[in-house]
């Protein structure tokens, strides 16, 4: 698929070079109706592509019978909201959601919190112990879970902070912050320094200058970090699957395994289970969506 | 950074009156800094505590033989001590030149790296290529893109899982296969067709955030550059190799770095497509989540010692990656 994609692009910006021909005009910017339609087609493959596993598991999730996903066809007749009923009543469902909301809101609390004061400070002020500071929040980046699960698993159980909602917020508060102050350090860099002069010449502190002045004008770049440690602390996997013990503390990723990795896979309440997880989560995702990216690409473009 | 001008007092650094004594110096640095200090100390006490003294801890770990058996830990009332003992580098030795060293660590490792090259590969191609797709007047682009970042909106954990009900022997794709009497590889059981579908699903996850930040960067290319380019005549491959390409440098030297890492790194996919079923479809750090947590007795001594040496590669290519380019004059954001 990705030759295709590739290839096919570069037709698609010939013809348009070879379209001022004498007779017919193409305005720049606008391609021949060949080359249009070649770049629908793939869209819309693309977009089926894209659009399939989820929608799929939609369906899944209709069908009252754990084995229906091997005769998908006999859903259509017996279509029912049987799991969704179930799941909401009959399991843990309602617990996971409450883990989750504490932790995911947690940790994008804290975070947010603490990245916002790191990337002012890195990026307003040159202090002694800067470049390695940056280094390091680079580093922390790319620790791979590996490195630190064991560590941290006895580290936590000898605080006795293992299995309660702390512990995990602080562990995915050491995964955010360093990215989020990234993040906040590019925002700031964009707020003109000159609002910080004004502000010491009227004579506010440092912090008075960070939170009276700074802070309201850097909301969106808040909201953007804010946007990612929540994303990223309700679909982290390892950290939660490893820290959480008793059931009813499952965040909704540790919860959504107990379907499978018991005795018999009861395929279709995971199913019903994960689309109503996903329901919300991707509606704040496309809610939040176009700040994230352009978040996420601020720091690639002005460092 | 080389810029010596505290910005929020406004002085100028550098050119500094003769050294004063270290003590003079801290007492100054104190006054001069105190809120620059005390503004990043809660993240550097969040990072010390529990980042890189875990990493200090861990480090230490891998020099023992500790394992599940031996660590100190609680039965009920009882308390047992942690026995285990220094060993030195034999973990490390073993891993790497021990005696099944190839099954446990080499074949992983070449796995490990196959998968991220490939990985990255196809996110940046399919991602770039959608993006310049998107980037044309065409109707209904915007619904194409909320429909193409679908796999990035839903959390991964779903969708591997819908991913796991297609793949699974009498799914909805073999089942396809059967219709258009093509073979039916078992993709969740035969090695080869495991990393096959983890690439698949890994590529599937990934091409979105590709896509949007690189339909940024194009965005952001000045269109006039297109017009003097097109009045000299240049023919569309040249216009995308001499100007598209160059405007995305600094947004794509950004994502391929954060793309390897996180495809290095990435835990997610592999751990919830397989779980332990696969012992040759793991990449190193499923690997080492493995050895520690998913085995009787957890040998965490050898599963830290696997991500210390995870840590190792990631560091070193990011620093060759850094200098590299820096040699072609280039800024790398993050």
């Amino acid at each position: 698929m990705s030759t295709t994609t590739v290839e096919t692009t570069a037709p698609v910006t010939k013809e348009d070079s070879m379209a001022p021909s004498p007779g017919k005009v193409t305005k720049r910017g606008e391609s021949t109706p060949a080359a249009r339609l070649v770049s629908h087609a793939i869209l819309i493959v693309a977009s089926l592509i894209a659009l399939f596993p989820v929608a799929w598991l939609v369906f899944l999730s209709l069908g009252p019978d754990k084995d229906d996903y091997l005769h998908p066809g006999g859903i259509w007749s017996k279509m029912t909201f049987d799991n969704y009923v179930f799941v909401l009543q009959e399991t843990k469902f309602f617990d996971w959601l409450q883990t989750t909301m504490i932790v995911t809101l947690g940790t994008t609390l804290i975070g947010v919190v603490i990245s916002a004061t790191t990337g002012y400070a890195v990026s307003r002020m040159r202090f002694p112990g800067y470049r390695r500071f940056m280094w390091v929040l680079l580093v922390t980046q790319m620790f791979p879970v590996a490195v630190l699960m064991v560590p941290m698993y006895q580290i936590l159980s000898e605080l006795q902070l293992i299995d309660s909602y702390l512990g995990l917020i602080l562990v995915y508060c050491t995964t955010t912050v360093p990215y989020c102050a990234w993040l906040m350090k590019g925002y700031f860099d964009t707020i003109p320094f000159e609002i910080d002069e004004a502000g010491r010449v009227d004579g506010l502190t440092p912090f008075g200058t960070f939170a009276r002045l700074i802070l309201p004008l850097a909301k969106p770049g808040l909201a953007v970090a804010a946007f990612y440690s929540f994303l990223t602390a309700f679909g982290e996997v390892a950290f939660a699957a490893t820290f959480m013990l008793s059931d009813t503390k499952y965040t909704f990723a540790v919860g959504l395994q107990t379907f499978v990795s018991e005795h018999d896979a009861q395929r279709n309440l995971m199913a019903a289970t994960a689309v109503l997880i996903a329901i919300p989560v991707s509606a704040f995702f496309y809610f939040v969506q176009k700040n994230l990216v352009t978040g996420l690409t601020a720091g690639g473009t002005k460092g | 950074m080389t810029v010596a001008i505290d910005r929020a007092t406004g002085k100028r650094r550098g050119d500094r009156a003769p050294k004063p004594g270290l003590g003079r110096r801290l007492r100054h640095g104190y006054q001069k800094h105190w809120y620059a200090y005390a503004m990043i100390a809660p993240v550097v006490i969040v990072l010390g505590v529990l980042v890189l003294y875990p990493l200090a801890y861990g480090f230490y770990l891998t020099l023992t033989d500790a394992n599940s058996l031996n660590s100190a830990r609680t039965i009920g009332v009882n308390e047992i001590e942690a026995t285990y003992k220094f060993i030195g580098f034999d973990n490390y030795a073993d891993i790497l030149w021990g005696d099944t060293a190839y099954d446990r660590f080499w074949s992983h490792f070449i796995w490990t790296i196959v998968w991220t090259a490939l990985c990255v590969t196809l996110h940046y191609t399919i991602g770039l290529g959608l993006a310049l797709l998107l980037n044309q007047k065409l109707r209904g682009r915007t619904l194409y893109r909320l429909i193409l970042i679908l796999p990035w909106a839903v959390p991964t954990f779903v969708t591997v899982f819908g991913w796991r009900f297609m793949l699974a022997d009498g799914g909805i794709i073999n089942s396809f296969l059967e219709t258009l009497h093509l073979p039916t590889p078992l993709w969740l059981e035969d090695t080869f067709w495991q990393r096959f579908s983890a690439i698949m699903v890994n590529t599937w996850c990934g091409v979105p955030f590709m896509m949007l930040s690189l339909l940024g960067g194009l965005q952001s290319v000045d269109a006039s550059l297109y017009e003097a380019a097109e009045m000299d005549g240049a023919s569309a491959w040249q216009r995308f190799r001499h100007v598209t390409l160059p405007g995305l440098r600094s947004v794509s030297s950004t994502v391929v770095l954060l793309g390897v890492i996180w495809t290095f790194n990435q835990f997610a996919i592999i751990f919830l497509l397989f779980g332990n079923t696969a012992p040759d479809a793991q990449i190193l750090v499923t690997w080492a989540y493995y050895l520690g947590f998913g085995q009787q007795p957890r040998d965490f001594a050898q599963s830290a010692a696997y991500g210390i040496l995870l840590l190792a590669i990631l560091i070193v290519f990011t620093s060759f990656y850094r200098r590299w380019l820096n040699r072609n004059d280039q800024q790398l954001a993050i």
